[in-house]
């Protein structure tokens, strides 16, 4: 039933093609080049309407179909149809929509890109991508800067916007206002926020301070990684220069990002878990530990793992600097046959006010800034966090974000660094030189081509 | 052909012989039945089995062929279509690749934890079996049901079991006093986590194999042997495990091939960082890296060259088998 209107309408097609090669007139050739949608004799279905189908293929649970997105917009254009297909994790996600973009099939009419790809795709696949840019009601103003060039391919490969931003990941400080008061730390999230506002290394001490006062067994963060993704967040410049050069071994911030987040474990202040596992998540069910660093799309996902036993524990504070982790692009392939009405629909779900919708059903921070005046996003306020006014401190956060340089292979750059670094320092007890030199020899095996 | 078919056209072969039934049709037709029926008796055997061989050439051989002249190549995942020729690069690399030592280390001792007792547990399963039991249908159908379980269902129970701070192996451990073990980051204790997966998996399937071939064995020698006064465990010794050979045999080579291919379950074992394998690599096998260079790091001309290596692993593995067996033969 779904796939029927297009299916017939190539049949149409296919059937009028071969008339009109028989010298049938150009009559014919008309009707075949209408659209099914004004076309009221064939392609019609069981309502009376034809419909395009168009899908979209995401990765996780990213949450357009789930804030009820898709539904609006099919409610508004009742010509149109919207299937979504999702494929849980983005490392499975990503090689495929490559293969398809190099194939030119398989494709969905939009597709979702994470932003540690982005710029893989940006240098590599900007000619096979609709130039969203100059789709009509795509607003360059309404985003903020540092986004859009992102979702920009490079001058030398056309200029063209060819990612438009979903979410982003403006992050604060979760934590458990229980483990704080025990600990006889302040738990009021001014004067949480206060404890370490402007320099990573207070949120350190304070770790320590917390220690000496909790007592065995409760540590303060739950993984060193979660910290280094949170330090290297708020630098501008990362694993790449701006010339596009892989700089991350010499870069300070990196290495200092590095050390920082090496000392969580070394100090003892680390629950040594792995973020996104099970144990992770059992963390957070049995309040392992009292901090975590969290993007404005995790809230929902340690309500999720804490369960209502944490309810009116956790809260949020304010980072030590603004700092973001994770956000999404949607991308339209040139290969799909409804491209045009693709990038209308693209553009229409990453308007500000469908990014702030998604933003009040689904925790995920907008990217266009035009959002952040908008009610129901400066006025927000998460209930299991203490009430905490989150729309005014992820925008806060998010205004604070430095322009950062993305590079093609951010992602495995990221994911070396986490996984084999600093997860030998925070779980195999190695010292942070050891960590840093496994992570480096991995890199450069995989940077290698 | 043509000479043939004038001599036996109609006009030929009509007039002579007028027979009662059929008329001048009659020999033509037997002539023409026999032929159809010696081409039917020579040909249809290859038309049945040729889809297997169209499905292997497009699924199997192209498949295989491709990735070795890739091998030969470097090319990315990002534009598949841009190879360049770098010859045995590839390949010479991997020599000092240490990253690929690891993992064919890794694969041979996971390999060895997990094929050994699983064929010896199988083994003792299936005499078990192959005794009368009560409900001897639900037993067997019992021990194919790991096998019927999907790897990623499995893994992440095992995942749960094995888990460092509230898994229940350990709660179990510290229970009888012996100590929590961290099984994803120990080398030994993380190999053998993942082969537990393994074991639990093929027992069963290994089993039923061994029990099809012990039902085979004559009850006749069991018989006489019982006679000879052997016990139980000597008749297994000498008259079951000795007529098993061949099927043994045969199991051994399907483990190999499934050991050096072993994918799911460290993959899965690994929940957050996917196909590092630990963050020490420490349980990375061959099947793990050769996915990591080809759809994490995007490599897919170092991918193909560590397919055809395992393939080529695989080879050597069949022809020492074959060598031992032929030695065991002229024994």
């Amino acid at each position: 039933m779904r796939a029927q209107p297009p299916a017939r309408a190539r049949a149409r097609r296919t059937l009028s093609t071969a008339v009109a090669a028989m010298g049938a007139a150009a009559l014919l050739l008309g009707g075949c080049a209408q659209d099914p949608e004004t076309d009221p004799k064939s392609g019609s279905s069981a309502d009376g309407k034809a419909k395009t189908t168009l899908t979209v293929g995401v990765f996780g649970a990213f949450g357009l179909q789930e804030a009820g997105l898709y539904d609006e917009y099919m409610a508004q254009n009742p010509g149109i149809r919207i299937e979504q297909t999702s494929i849980e994790r983005n490392e499975n996600y990503y090689p495929q929509l490559l293969t398809h973009l190099g194939t030119g099939s398989g494709l969905a009419d939009i597709q979702a890109v994470e932003v540690n790809n982005i710029a893989e795709i940006t240098a590599t696949q900007a000619d096979k991508l609709v130039d969203l840019g100059k789709t009509p009601g795509v607003d360059k103003a309404a985003y903020l800067p540092w986004k859009w060039a992102q979702g920009t391919a490079p001058a030398a490969k056309g200029g063209a916007t060819v990612g438009l931003g979903t979410d982003i990941g403006p992050q604060g400080i979760c934590y458990r206002k229980d483990l704080f008061e025990a600990a006889g730390l302040p738990s009021d999230r001014e004067a949480v926020g206060a404890l370490w506002a402007g320099d990573w290394n207070k949120y350190l001490e304070t770790g320590k301070a917390y220690k000496a006062k909790a007592g065995e067994g409760k540590a303060f963060v739950d993984s060193a990684s979660g910290v280094m993704a949170a330090v290297t967040g708020s630098s501008a410049q990362r694993f790449y220069d701006e010339q596009g050069k892989v700089v991350y071994k010499t870069n300070p911030a990196v290495r200092g990002a590095f050390d920082l987040a090496a000392s969580f474990a070394t100090e003892g202040l680390s629950a040594k878990l792995q973020q996104f596992t099970p144990g992770w998540d059992q963390g957070f069910a049995n309040g392992a530990f009292a901090t975590v660093s969290c993007p404005a799309w995790m809230l929902g996902y340690i309500q999720d793992k804490a369960g209502p036993s944490g309810k009116d524990k956790w809260d949020v504070a304010q980072a030590p600097k603004p700092s973001n982790w994770g956000g999404s692009f949607l991308i339209v392939p040139k290969a799909g046959k409804r491209a045009e009405e693709a990038a209308k629909l693209a553009a229409w779900l990453t308007a500000p006010e469908q990014q702030a919708k998604l933003f009040e059903k689904r925790g995920s921070f907008p990217s266009a800034s035009a959002a952040y005046k908008l009610p129901t996003v400066s006025g927000a306020k998460h209930d299991y966090f203490g009430g905490a006014p989150i729309g005014e401190i992820f925008s806060k956060a998010a205004q604070g974000i430095p322009v950062t340089v993305v590079g093609p292979k951010d992602l495995v750059i990221a994911q070396n660094l986490a996984d084999i670094g600093m997860l030998q320092i925070d779980q195999k007890g190695r010292s942070p030189q050891e960590g840093w030199e496994a992570a480096v020899k991995a890199i450069d095996n995989a940077l290698d081509q | 052909m043509t000479d043939e078919t004038a001599l036996l056209s109609p006009s030929a072969a009509g007039p002579k012989r007028p027979a009662a039934e059929g008329g001048g049709r009659g020999r033509s037709g037997q002539v023409w039945r026999s032929r159809r029926y010696r081409w039917d008796l020579r040909w249809s055997p290859y038309a049945f089995v040729a889809p297997f061989f169209l499905f292997f050439a497009v699924f199997g051989l192209f498949p295989l062929l491709y990735t070795g002249w890739a091998a030969l190549h470097q090319v990315e995942l990002t534009d598949p279509d841009a190879m360049t020729w770098v010859g045995l690069r590839n390949f010479t690399r991997l020599w000092d690749d240490e990253f690929f030592w690891n993992a064919l280390r890794n694969t041979v001792t996971i390999g060895l934890l997990s094929t050994v007792p699983q064929l010896a547990i199988a083994l003792g399963v299936a005499h078990l079996l192959n005794y009368r039991l009560r409900g001897s249908a639900f037993f067997r159908v019992a021990v194919l049901t790991p096998y019927a379980t999907s790897v990623a269902a499995a893994t992440l129970v095992f995942v749960l079991l094995f888990g460092r701070d509230y898994g229940m192996i350990n709660w179990a451990l510290s229970a009888v006093g012996l100590g929590a073990v961290d099984w994803q980051n120990g080398t030994f204790a993380s190999q053998l986590a993942v082969s537990t997966i393994v074991i639990w998996r093929w027992t069963g399937y290994n089993a039923l194999i061994y029990l099809a071939a012990m039902q085979a064995v004559p009850g006749e020698l069991y018989e006489s042997a019982a006679l000879d006064g052997a016990s139980r465990w000597q008749q297994f010794l000498h008259v079951t495990v000795p007529s098993l050979r061949p099927t043994i045999l045969f199991t051994c080579v399907v483990s190999t091939i499934g050991a050096t291919q072993l994918f799911g379950e460290p993959l899965l074992f690994n929940g957050g960082a996917g196909a590092t394998g630990g963050s020490d690599h420490q349980f990375q096998t061959l099947g793990l890296y050769l996915y990591e260079q080809g759809w994490v790091n995007l490599h897919l001309g170092r991918a193909s060259a560590i397919a055809w290596a395992m393939f080529l692993i695989l080879l050597l593995i069949a022809g020492a088998a074959r060598l031992l067996r032929g030695r065991g033969d002229s024994r």
